[in-house]
C-alpha cells in the first residue's frame, strides 16, 4: 500500500473517530433529565466537538508520524535490503553504480522500463518487489495498530467530566509553535548549507584569492589529461559587475524616476488620476523578472548596441551592462516609488502646511522641507532597492552575458554574481568540484551582503518612523 | 527700529519677475514629476505592446492543403484492424509518416522544393487523428489541411522580410516562390494553433506547446499552496496572538523579516543543497519546486496574515473573552474568520509571485527539456517562466513568437490571480 493511500485511510479513520466520539459526548449532554439549566451546562465539561477532536487526534497523529517517517526513510531501507540480499559479486560497487542500479530496478518495478539492461538488476527486481511489499504491509499494520490503540485509549477517556478542550487546545498550541519554527529552520538551513559548501570550496581555493583575485574563469579540467585551465576563482570582476549593473546603472534609472513619480503621486496628482497611475506602477512591479529579461535581451540590448555603434564605440557588446542595468532600473522603479511614497506621507502635515503658509510654492516645499525631512526613509528605501537589484537573477542571466570583465564601460559585457551562480549550477558537473562549489561561495557572499544591507536599511527606516511618531 | 525696514513692494517689476520665475520653476518641477510617471507608463506599454505584437501570432498556425491517399497497404492497417480489439495499437504502429511523406513529396516536387520545406515534422499526427475519428477514410484520397513547416509558418504570418538578401534570412527564394504559388491556389490558410495550447515542449517551434509547462506550474503551485498556506497562517496566529515577548519570538520575527528579503536564487541553492543532495529527492520534480517556492512564499503569507489580524479590533477579542471563550476559541472562532479575506489576498499575491519565479527553479533542475505533459508530482516537469527562459534561448526564428505567446499566457494567469485578490479585498475588507 502506498504512503498516499495509507494517509488517506488514516484521515478517513480520523473523521470517523471524530464523528463517533462527538456523538457519544453529545449523548452525555443530552441523555439525562436535568433539574435545571445550570445542571445541564455543568454536566459536561467540554463541548462534544472537542471530545471528537480529542479522539480523532489520538487516532491520527501517532500513525501519521509513523507513515510520514517511513515515506522519508523507507525507500533507503528497501534499497539497502535489496542490495544486501544479492550475491556479493553482483552488488554494485561505487555509489554511482548503486544509483544507476537502483534506478533500473525501480524503473522495471514501476513499469516504465520494459526490462533492465543490467542482468543483476533484472534479478533484483522480484527481490525488491517482495521486500517492498513486505515492509509496506508491516508499516500499514503498525499504523493500523497505532491508530486503533490511540483512538481506543482516547475513546475510553470520553466521559462527561473529561477535560477534552484544554487538551485539544494544548495540541493546537504545540502545532502553532512548531509551524513558526519552520521559518527559523529555513534560515538556519540556508546559512548552514551555504557555509558548509563554502568551506568545502575554500579548502580547494583560498578565501583570499576568491575575495581579492581579479581573474575569473571557473572552467576546470574534468579529466586529468585534459589540456585546460586549472580554474581561476578571483571573484572581484563579478562583484564589480554586480555593483555596476545593480547599484549604479539601475539606480541611475530608478532613483530619479521613482522619486519623481512618488512626489507627483503624493503631492500633485488628483485622487482620480492617482487611482489610475498607482495601479500602473503596481503592474510594473508585478511583471515577472523573466519577462523583463526577455525584453532586455530581445529589444533593449540590440537597440543599445546599435546606439553605441552609431556614436562610434566599436567594441560595443550585444550583451551590454547598460541594457541589463536599464531594464533592471525600470523593474525597480515601483519599489523605489512606493518606499519614497511611504516616507513622504509620513512627514507630519504641519511641516508641509507651515511651509506653504509662509508662501513657498509646492515645489519649494517639496525640495526644501519634505525631502530633507523624509531623506532617511528615502535612503533606507533606496538601500532596500539596491539589495533587491543585486539579488535579481533573470534579467542579468538573459541580458548581461558571462564574460567576467573588469570594465567601467557600460557598452561592454560584464557578469554578475547571480548570473554566474546560474551558469555554474546548470551545467553537467559532479557535485563536489571546485566549479560547482564556487556557486555556493558566491551565494554566501550574496546572502551576507543583502542581509547586511537589509538590516541596515530597515533600521534606518525604523529610526526615521520613530522620529515622527 | 523696525521702521527702518522697507516693506517689500510685490508689485515692483523686480519682484514680479521673481514670482514669475518661481512659478515657472514650480511648473517645471511638476512637469518633471508627470514626465517620470509617463516614462514609467510608456515603458510598461512598450513592454506589453512588444510582447503582444510579437506573441499573438504564436496562437495561430499556418496549414497547407494536401491531397492525401490513405492507402491501406502503405499504412499497413485496414478498417477492421482499427475497429478490432487492438485498434489503438494498430493506429499507433501504422505508417502515417510514410503516407504523409508521399503526399508532401508529390506536392513539393510540383513546386520545386523538398517535402520537409512544406510540411511540419509532426504533420502526420493530423492524419492519424483524422483516421481515428473516421476509419472510413482508409482507402480513399481526400484533401487534408496539415500544419506547415516552420519556414512556411513564418511566411504565412508575414514574419519574413522578403527584401533582405537570401543569405540573411531563414527562408530561401525557392521556398518563397513555392509559398506564393500555394497562396495563389488558396492552398494555405491560418487557423488557431491547438498544438500550442495542448502540447508540451518540442525542438521544432511549430510543434511546441505551452500546456506541459502550464500543468507543471499548476502542480508546483498546488504543492506550494498546500504547504505554505497552513504553515504561514499558523505562524502568523502564533506570532500575532500568543507569542510571549522573549528572545525566541524575536528570533522568529527576525528570521521571517530576513527571509522576505533574501534573493530568490538563494532559496534555489537551499533547495539544491538540502532537498536534492541531502534528502535525495528527484531532480526537476514539481514536488521539489513546490517545496522550494513554499519556503520563499512563507514570509509573504506570514506578514500579510499578521497585518490582517492586527487590523481586527481588540474589542472583538475582549468581547469573546468576556462571554467565556478560551484563548484558542477567540482566535479560531472570531479573529481568524474576520482576518481571512486579508490573509487570502496576501496568499494570492504570494502565489502570483511564486508563479512568476524562475531563478530558484533553475537551480533545482526544472529547466529540463520535457516533451510530455507531466503526470505527477515526481515526474520531470518545467514551469511557465522557465519555459519562457528556455524558448528565449532557442535559435530558431519561430520560437520568438512562441516565447512572447508563452509570456502572454503567464501574464493572463497573473492578471487573473491579482484580479481575484483585488476583488476579495474590495468585497470583504472591513474598515473598523
Amino acid at each position: 500500500m502506498s504512503a498516499a493511500a495509507l494517509i488517506f485511510a488514516l484521515l478517513g479513520l480520523a473523521v470517523a473517530a471524530f464523528l463517533v466520539a462527538r456523538a457519544r459526548a453529545a449523548a452525555f449532554a443530552g441523555r439525562r433529565v436535568f433539574a435545571s439549566a445550570a445542571d445541564r451546562i455543568s454536566s459536561i465539561h467540554s463541548r462534544p466537538a472537542y471530545h471528537g477532536w480529542y479522539v480523532a487526534l489520538w487516532a491520527l497523529v501517532p500513525a501519521l508520524i509513523l507513515v510520514l517517517g517511513w515515506s522519508l526513510v523507507g525507500e533507503g531501507i528497501v534499497a539497502d535490503r535489496t542490495i544486501a540480499s544479492l550475491p556479493a559479486e553482483s552488488r554494485p560497487q561505487t555509489a554511482l553504480d548503486r544509483q544507476a542500479f537502483l534506478a533500473e530496478v525501480r524503473g522495471v518495478v514501476s513499469g516504465q522500463l520494459a526490462g533492465a539492461f543490467n542482468p543483476s538488476a533484472d534479478a533484483a527486481v522480484p527481490v525488491y518487489r517482495s521486500i517492498k511489499t513486505q515492509w509496506s504491509l508491516v508499516i500499514a499494520g503498525l499504523a493500523a495498530l497505532l491508530a486503533a490503540s490511540g483512538g481506543g485509549f482516547a475513546w475510553l477517556r470520553v466521559r462527561p467530566h473529561f477535560r477534552a478542550r484544554p487538551r485539544v487546545e494544548r495540541f493546537v498550541m504545540v502545532v502553532l509553535v512548531l509551524s513558526s519554527l519552520v521559518s527559523i529552520l529555513t534560515t538556519f538551513g540556508i546559512v548552514l548549507s551555504l557555509i558548509y559548501e563554502s568551506i568545502e570550496f575554500f579548502r580547494r581555493v583560498s578565501p583570499f584569492e576568491f575575495l581579492f583575485g581579479t581573474n575569473w574563469s571557473p572552467q576546470t579540467a574534468i579529466r586529468a589529461d585534459q589540456v585546460g585551465s586549472t580554474g581561476a576563482f578571483g571573484a572581484v570582476p563579478l562583484f564589480w559587475g554586480t555593483i555596476f549593473i545593480g547599484a549604479i546603472i539601475a539606480m541611475i534609472v530608478a532613483i530619479p524616476l521613482g522619486l519623481m513619480s512618488a512626489i507627483y503621486l503624493t503631492q500633485y496628482a488628483k485622487p482620480r488620476s492617482r487611482r489610475i497611475m498607482k495601479p500602473m506602477l503596481e503592474v510594473l512591479a508585478g511583471v515577472p523578472t523573466v519577462v523583463y529579461g526577455y525584453f532586455a535581451a530581445l529589444t533593449v540590448a540590440p537597440a543599445v548596441r546599435d546606439f553605441a555603434l552609431s556614436i562610434g564605440i566599436s567594441n560595443a557588446s550585444s550583451e551590454s551592462a547598460l541594457a541589463a542595468g536599464v531594464v533592471m532600473g525600470i523593474m525597480i522603479i515601483p519599489f523605489v516609488s512606493s518606499m519614497a511614497d511611504d516616507s513622504i506621507t509620513a512627514v507630519p502635515a504641519a511641516m508641509r502646511d507651515g511651509s506653504l503658509a509662509m508662501g513657498a510654492t509646492t515645489s519649494e516645499t517639496i525640495k526644501r522641507v519634505l525631502i530633507p525631512a523624509a531623506l532617511p526613509g528615502i535612503v533606507g528605501g533606496v538601500l532596500l532597492a539596491v539589495s533587491r537589484a543585486i539579488g535579481e537573477t533573470m534579467i542579468v542571466v538573459m541580458a548581461a552575458g558571462l564574460a567576467a570583465n573588469l570594465t567601467a564601460n557600460p557598452f561592454q559585457s560584464v557578469t554578475t554574481v547571480t548570473a554566474q551562480i546560474v551558469q555554474l549550477l546548470t551545467g553537467d558537473q559532479e557535485f563536489d568540484s571546485a566549479k560547482t562549489l564556487s556557486a555556493f561561495a558566491l551565494g554566501l557572499v550574496l546572502f551576507a551582503v543583502t542581509l547586511c544591507l537589509n538590516i541596515y536599511a530597515l533600521s534606518v527606516v525604523k529610526r526615521y518612523r520613530e522620529a515622527y511618531e | 527700529m523696525s521702521s527702518a525696514r522697507i516693506q517689500t513692494d510685490w508689485a515692483s517689476p523686480v519682484m514680479q519677475a521673481r514670482v514669475r520665475r518661481r512659478y515657472a520653476k514650480e511648473r517645471r518641477f511638476r512637469f518633471l514629476g508627470l514626465a517620470a510617471l509617463a516614462l514609467a507608463g510608456s515603458f510598461l506599454f512598450f513592454l506589453l505592446g512588444t510582447i503582444f505584437s510579437d506573441g499573438y501570432t504564436g496562437f495561430l498556425r499556418t496549414e497547407v492543403k494536401l491531397s492525401v491517399e490513405y492507402d491501406a497497404f502503405e499504412l499497413g492497417i485496414d478498417r477492421s484492424a482499427i475497429e478490432g480489439a487492438g485498434g489503438e495499437n494498430a493506429l499507433n504502429t501504422a505508417n502515417f509518416q510514410g503516407v504523409m511523406m508521399a503526399a508532401a513529396t508529390a506536392r513539393a516536387q510540383s513546386l520545386g522544393v523538398a517535402a520537409k520545406d512544406i510540411v511540419s515534422d509532426g504533420a502526420w499526427l493530423a492524419l492519424r487523428e483524422a483516421v481515428r475519428e473516421n476509419p472510413d477514410l482508409i482507402g480513399s484520397r481526400v484533401d487534408v489541411w496539415v500544419p506547415t513547416s516552420g519556414d512556411f509558418d513564418l511566411l504565412g504570418k508575414g514574419l519574413v522580410e522578403r527584401d533582405v538578401p537570401e543569405a540573411n534570412r531563414p527562408v530561401s527564394d525557392a521556398e518563397i516562390a513555392a509559398f506564393d504559388r500555394l497562396k495563389a491556389e488558396d492552398a494555405v490558410r491560418t487557423t488557431l494553433n491547438t498544438t500550442f495550447l495542448s502540447m508540451a515542449d518540442s525542438t521544432s517551434p511549430e510543434l511546441a506547446g505551452i500546456w506541459g509547462a502550464a500543468k507543471g506550474s499548476l502542480l508546483t503551485l498546488a504543492v506550494t499552496l498546500l504547504l505554505c498556506f497552513p504553515i504561514g497562517v499558523m505562524t502568523a496566529i502564533y506570532l500575532e496572538e500568543y507569542a510571549p515577548k522573549n528572545r525566541f519570538t524575536d528570533l522568529i520575527e527576525v528570521s521571517i523579516n530576513n527571509l522576505a528579503a533574501v534573493p530568490s536564487i538563494i532559496f534555489g541553492l537551499l533547495g539544491l543543497a538540502v532537498f536534492l543532495n541531502f534528502f535525495g529527492m528527484p531532480r526537476s520534480a514539481p514536488i521539489v519546486g513546490g517545496l522550494t517556492l513554499a519556503l520563499m512564499t512563507l514570509p509573504v503569507i506570514v506578514i500579510a496574515g499578521r497585518i490582517a489580524m492586527k487590523s481586527v479590533p481588540p474589542s472583538i477579542r475582549d468581547a469573546a473573552l468576556g462571554v467565556g471563550a478560551s484563548q484558542i476559541q477567540v482566535v479560531f472562532h472570531h479573529v481568524l474568520p474576520l482576518a481571512l479575506p486579508g490573509i487570502l489576498t496576501g496568499t494570492i499575491i504570494g502565489m502570483a509571485r511564486a508563479l512568476g519565479e524562475t531563478a530558484p527553479l533553475l537551480m533545482i533542475g526544472m529547466r529540463a527539456f520535457v516533451t510530455d505533459v507531466p503526470g505527477g508530482l515526481t515526474t520531470p516537469a518545467t514551469v511557465l517562466p522557465v519555459q519562457i527562459f528556455l524558448w528565449s534561448d532557442e535559435v530558431a526564428r519561430g520560437f520568438v513568437e512562441k516565447t512572447s505567446a508563452a509570456i502572454m499566457v503567464l501574464l493572463v494567469f497573473l492578471m487573473l490571480m491579482n484580479g481575484l485578490a483585488i476583488y476579495l479585498r474590495n468585497k470583504f475588507e472591513k474598515r473598523w
